[in-house]
């Protein structure tokens, strides 16, 4: 899986052309440019793309829910994917 | 069913388990949803999905169909495929569009591109919430006419052309897949790119009107081996609805879901109001409920018994001892039903063969559609017109010119 593009410690957001649905498993993402559909597999994750907006890099963002360092490879390789089918967004800090 | 022909579900890991078990249990929402807006329909086309030709005069009203919009909305599904019928021919089609995208209700809809006038298509090309497919069943005149009645070809063309050139990129060409257009699938691609269109092929189900020439139409089990190459080959830039997981059975998966989301993840609304499994599927065998029922939409897709069963775990019936289940869990329940063979054995279109066998087999009648709205004379009735005898009779284009 590839990360490239995704700058774990740049400003990230959820695409505003997405729209995200909270599940009993995590959250299904529809993107109404691509017109795909991902999902996130489980709370966790879902508490860091929610978050991504509100925190100056995604680093952050997995800070603030939790995320250890053991566990952040895998949670760098899945803001990745997102990122590669542009679920979200780099964010343009003023 | 139509809901993923477009997604590659991808996804964090630490997954509790695969996404299409989580979906096999049904969702609180559906994902997406079929709505077909109208049984009138200026074509009619020998497999017709919904047998339609006139308007119900049942059909839902505007505001009707504003409260299910409103009701999708509460719910976050996150978009509608609108057919028909000609959605395009109901007055209030721009004005429901409108309203969904308004709402965040994404909107895809089916046209035979009657209406897609340069003002159309320039509307659709500016808004990012709505999708277009244009059907069209042969890559030449004389085989699509065949099917969808004289002069179709003609105007599925002039609307694309139209698309192309207002800018819209990426609308669908759809086509559904016969015994008699599969040797043009390669010319099918040709077209889609020249407009700058992304090709949907679909399955032929013997559902509707589809019933009566299914034997004729559908793809000879050597036409579904070349098929199957042909997607594998061209992969995602080809989409299918999701509508050929019971050829994954010849080896490796197509992309999507390959499952059947009928009653999980995906079902129809129909133009008045019924709530049914999936598009397929229009009999009172799989009627859930009303849109107009205490509770509306939102209460038949939580409540009704129907989908209940159809949430429950999968035994596989007869084919679960069949190595192929995992690949093609047993195929189109639609498929079978209107086949008259039962929903839990193979597929008629088996491509391991049980469906050919299991068809010989079948002694009685298949089941007939419950409702049926065709034109009273088939085929084709394009510009001429006979006093309605009563208010459905009505042609739906009485006063367009094209």
């Amino acid at each position: 899986m590839s990360t490239d593009g995704f700058d774990i410690d740049r400003p990230w957001q959820v695409d505003p052309r997405v729209s995200m649905r909270p599940e009993p498993f995590g959250a299904l993402l529809y993107h109404f440019g691509t017109r795909r559909l991902s999902f996130l597999k489980n709370q966790r994750v879902l508490a860091v793309v929610r978050s991504l907006a509100d925190h100056p890099s995604a680093r952050a963002a997995c800070a603030a829910a939790g995320v250890s360092e053991a566990e952040l490879p895998a949670y760098v390789r899945a803001l990745a994917t997102l990122a590669d089918s542009h679920m979200i967004s780099e964010r343009t800090v003023a | 069913m139509t809901l993923t022909q477009d997604t590659a579900p991808a996804g964090p890991s630490a997954a509790p388990g695969k996404l299409t078990d989580l979906f096999q249990l049904g969702l609180d929402a559906p994902i997406c949803l079929t709505w077909e807006l109208t049984y009138a329909c200026n074509l009619s086309c020998v497999h017709c999905l919904s047998s339609s030709g006139r308007r119900d005069p049942r059909e839902l009203s505007t505001a009707e169909c504003k409260a299910v919009i409103d009701t999708l909305e509460r719910m976050q599904v996150f978009y509608v495929n609108i057919g028909g019928g000609e959605p395009t021919v109901r007055p209030d089609f721009w004005e429901l569009v409108d309203y969904a995208t308004a709402h965040h209700v994404g909107v895809k809809f089916s046209t035979n591109g009657v209406k897609l006038d340069p003002a159309a298509a320039a509307r659709l090309a500016a808004s990012d919430y709505v999708d277009v497919q244009i059907s069209l069943d042969g890559a030449t005149a004389d085989v699509n006419d065949a099917v969808r009645g004289p002069g179709s070809y003609a105007t599925a063309m002039r609307a694309m052309q139209n698309l192309a050139d207002a800018g819209f990129r990426g609308f669908k060409l759809s086509v559904v897949m016969t015994r008699q257009n599969i040797p043009q699938l390669d010319q099918f691609k040709a077209i889609a790119d020249r407009f700058g269109a992304q090709l949907r092929l679909t399955r032929l189900r013997p559902s509707g009107r589809g019933a009566d020439v299914w034997h004729d139409l559908h793809p000879l089990p050597e036409q579904q081996r070349i098929l199957y190459d042909w997607l594998v080959a061209h992969g995602e830039q080809v989409l299918t609805g999701d509508s050929f997981f019971h050829l994954s059975a010849y080896g490796s998966a197509l992309p999507g879901l390959n499952l059947c989301g009928a009653g999980r993840v995906v079902c129809l609304i129909d133009p008045v109001g019924d709530v049914y499994a999936c598009p397929f599927a229009i009999h009172s065998e799989f009627l859930a409920g009303n849109v107009r029922d205490t509770g509306g939409f939102e209460t038949v897709w939580k409540t009704s018994p129907l989908f209940a069963s159809l949430r429950a775990p999968d035994t596989g019936g007869a084919c679960r001892s069949c190595g192929f289940y995992d690949s093609c869990r047993g195929g189109c329940m639609a498929a079978k039903f209107f086949t008259g063979l039962p929903i839990d054995g193979p597929d008629p279109e088996c491509v391991q063969g049980y469906g050919s066998t299991a068809l010989a087999a079948v002694s009685e009648a298949a089941p007939k559609p419950s409702v049926d709205h065709s034109h009273r004379k088939v085929p084709v009735t394009i510009g001429r017109r006979r006093p309605p005898s009563k208010d459905c009779d009505e042609n739906p284009l009485a006063g367009f010119t094209a």
